[in-house]
């Protein structure tokens, strides 16, 4: 079907071109001298470009990346803060971005995992731009004016998995992931290395959608798990309603992501992570405004966890249902990752028995990104072969 | 639940709203129009069931929503395809982009938004029997009235009159013509009641199955429909066998994966569609002669009164 493929992203596209927030006031008064070849990547930028993969209110990452565009704008009154939703992960991106920068953005959050490419590439054409990307780490040598940026997310994950294993009767819960990148397979392996570290029946049952959004497969993946007998159900996708609000329907508990979608499950919901990005986004347009971008901590592979207590990457509200005891559970295992740095402090175990990280070691975020190709013990299921 | 149970289960659960949107285009095909807005048709009804039901509170106001929804994007199709002689194959994809437009367009607002939706219903007695009781007797509404529309379409089609005058309209224009039926008004409606059907589908989708309004939702559907009235030769229960089918597809991969069993990333989304180009292929030759006489030159509608 190329005719469809060729009509979605045809409407896709305009979709996302419609949606520019254009008419914000632009007050902002130019400022002396800034005329002057100053190349600083960002530097006096009147714009904030943001392009998003979904729509701003998906009950999920969309959502909790809109509201951090939200927070710039509210913090740079002079800036004009310009979004587009529904950004594919293709060249398009590269065109929406130019079509921003035409718009006097010097400054671009690309905020989805496929966007990278496309954000490197306006990168490199641009490099009086600042470029940021949610998500990845950029490979070999980072451009002066290109950064990424992204939270630990196993960590909050992980410790829902404390939750998670200390409520769930069965002893089997649910993970209904979309593609087995790194990130989705360490927070799948946080999960059950949480729910394990509290009780060491817990096990991790998986389905992969192969999609970031869709409704029905969500629906048959959230079906299938409830049919195995997972009590408890969490996912790594981008909208989160439909697995949400079947899990509430089946009486099972809900562990949210990307965002708080407690009120879709007031019964189920026991816990979740969600993103925070106000303060980091105000923070990296703050410096890209002041000519500081090229050499900040920005300007690489910026990664934040417990242990430095910046992590965009928060707790969710825990629901009604538990109790004292997993809070206190929880305190000690966030002192624990906050002094050792990781939960993935050897030793970590492999499915089939090898040692994944070695007893006594704590691998950094780029070593995570680089193993996480398998499942840890305790997750019952299989990667999908390419 | 064992794993054929629980195939079978989602194969009803998925496959319905494949079925309302394919007993739909048997309407259209037999009367010799091909729609492949039935995909937009899908999207327009999802989109007006979730919104209705989410501001009213019933789900029935929503699938009426959906069933109007569909039927009005429909004629759309019908009107530029039977009054303006637009290339049926053209305007159907038209019609498509027409309602992802819309949908996204009306539907940012909803995405995030609760909506009231049907639960199953476990019919009192053969609900509690087993495999059985799960496989039919444990869904939502709409998916009980799609039971129905099965046989009550096949008999309007091929038993009643009216059904011999829709297959006419595809078939013998001409005949129909000089016995003084308008050809024009027969698809018409014909176009109209396959999108109103598609609407329900869409419905259905939304408001039963997904729980959930997302742009671009119905993610081929509407499509899989289409191809499956060809292959069914726009009988309806060959339509629901075709549905129902590509729902045991989709079932058939959470349901191995949540048994702890890998699949090739490429197969997992290729299954479904490539179980029906198979069975496409394979009765697609013998089929051939039996399409009507108007679909055997869609790109130019036949001569109406």
């Amino acid at each position: 079907m190329p005719a469809v493929a060729l009509a979605l992203s045809l409407a896709v596209v305009s979709g996302a071109c419609g949606s520019n927030t254009t008419d914000t006031a632009t007050t902002a008064t130019t400022v002396a001298g800034s005329t002057t070849a100053d190349a600083a990547p960002g530097k006096d930028s009147k714009a904030v470009g943001f392009i998003f993969v979904g729509p701003k209110d998906d009950f999920g990452y969309n959502q909790a990346a809109f509201q951090g565009s939200e927070a710039v704008k509210k913090a740079f009154p002079d800036v004009e803060v310009l979004t587009a939703e529904n950004v594919p992960e293709t060249d398009d991106a590269a065109r929406v971005m130019e079509g921003m920068i035409d718009k006097g953005a010097k400054i671009i959050f690309a905020t989805s995992y496929g966007h990278l490419d496309p954000a490197m590439k306006v990168a490199a054409a641009h490099p009086d731009v600042a470029v940021v990307q949610q998500g990845n780490l950029i490979k070999g040598t980072v451009p002066a004016n290109a950064g990424t940026y992204f939270g630990t997310v196993y960590e909050p994950v992980y410790l829902a998995g404390i939750v998670a294993g200390k409520q769930t009767k069965s002893n089997k819960l649910g993970y209904v992931y979309a593609f087995p990148i790194p990130q989705t397979i360490s927070n799948i392996n946080a999960f059950e290395l949480g729910a394990q570290s509290v009780n060491p029946a817990a096990q991790t049952y998986v389905v992969n959608t192969s999609h970031w959004c869709d409704p029905g497969k969500q629906a048959a993946a959230a079906k299938s798990l409830l049919d195995q007998g997972v009590d408890v159900i969490t996912q790594h996708q981008d909208c989160t309603g439909t697995i949400t609000k079947a899990a509430e329907a089946a009486g099972a508990m809900v562990v949210g992501y990307h965002a708080d979608a407690s009120s879709l499950a007031p019964k189920g919901w026991i816990a979740g992570s969600e993103w925070s990005w106000a303060d980091l986004y105000t923070d990296i347009v703050k410096t890209a405004l002041a000519g500081d971008f090229t050499g900040s901590q920005y300007n690489a592979n910026f990664r934040e966890g417990l242990k430095d207590g910046q992590n965009p990457f928060v707790e969710s509200k825990l629901g009604p249902s538990v109790g004292a005891e997993v809070k206190s559970l929880l305190d000690t295992a966030k002192e624990r990752i906050s002094t050792i740095g990781s939960p993935f402090a050897g030793p970590v175990v492999t499915q089939d028995g090898k040692t994944l990280v070695a007893d006594g070691t704590v691998p950094d975020y780029a070593t995570i990104e680089s193993i996480m190709t398998v499942f840890v013990k305790g997750v019952v299921g299989e990667l999908p072969k390419n | 639940m064992t794993l054929v149970t629980e195939v079978m289960t989602g194969a009803i659960r998925g496959g319905t709203s494949i079925l309302y949107a394919g007993v739909g285009e048997s309407y259209a095909e037999s009367a010799g129009v091909v729609n492949l807005g039935t995909e937009g048709s899908m999207l327009v009804g999802a989109l007006a069931a979730y919104a209705v039901a989410s501001e009213t509170n019933n789900p029935w106001a929503g699938a009426v929503a959906g069933l109007v929804a569909g039927g009005v994007l429909a004629l759309v199709h019908a009107y530029f395809v039977l009054h303006r002689r637009a290339n049926q194959l053209a305007n159907g994809l038209v019609v498509l982009f027409l309602g992802l437009g819309l949908t996204s367009l009306f539907g940012a607002s909803y995405v995030s938004k609760p909506a009231k939706s049907f639960t199953p219903w476990r019919i009192p007695g053969l609900g509690s029997l087993p495999a059985v009781g799960d496989i039919l007797f444990n869904h939502d509404p709409l998916t009980y009235l799609s039971f129905l529309l099965v046989p009550a379409s096949w008999w309007l089609l091929t038993r009643s009159r009216w059904g011999l005058l829709l297959r006419a309209a595809g078939e013998r224009t001409e005949v129909l013509s000089s016995y003084g039926h308008s050809v024009r008004r027969i698809q018409y409606i014909a176009v109209v009641l396959g999108g109103t059907l598609a609407g329900l589908g869409g419905a259905q989708l939304a408001i039963a199955y997904a729980n959930a309004w997302f742009e671009n939702m119905v993610q081929g559907r509407g499509f899989v429909a289409v191809a499956v009235v060809i292959f069914a030769a726009r009988q309806p229960f060959k339509v629901a066998a075709g549905s129902y089918l590509f729902g045991a597809a989709l079932a058939l991969s959470p349901a191995l994966q949540a048994r702890g069993y890998g699949i090739n990333q490429f197969a997992l989304d290729a299954i479904p569609y490539v179980t029906i180009i198979v069975v496409l292929v394979a009765l697609g030759r013998r089929r051939a002669a039996e399409a009507p006489e108007g679909l055997k030159k869609v790109f130019e509608v036949s001569p109406s009164t």
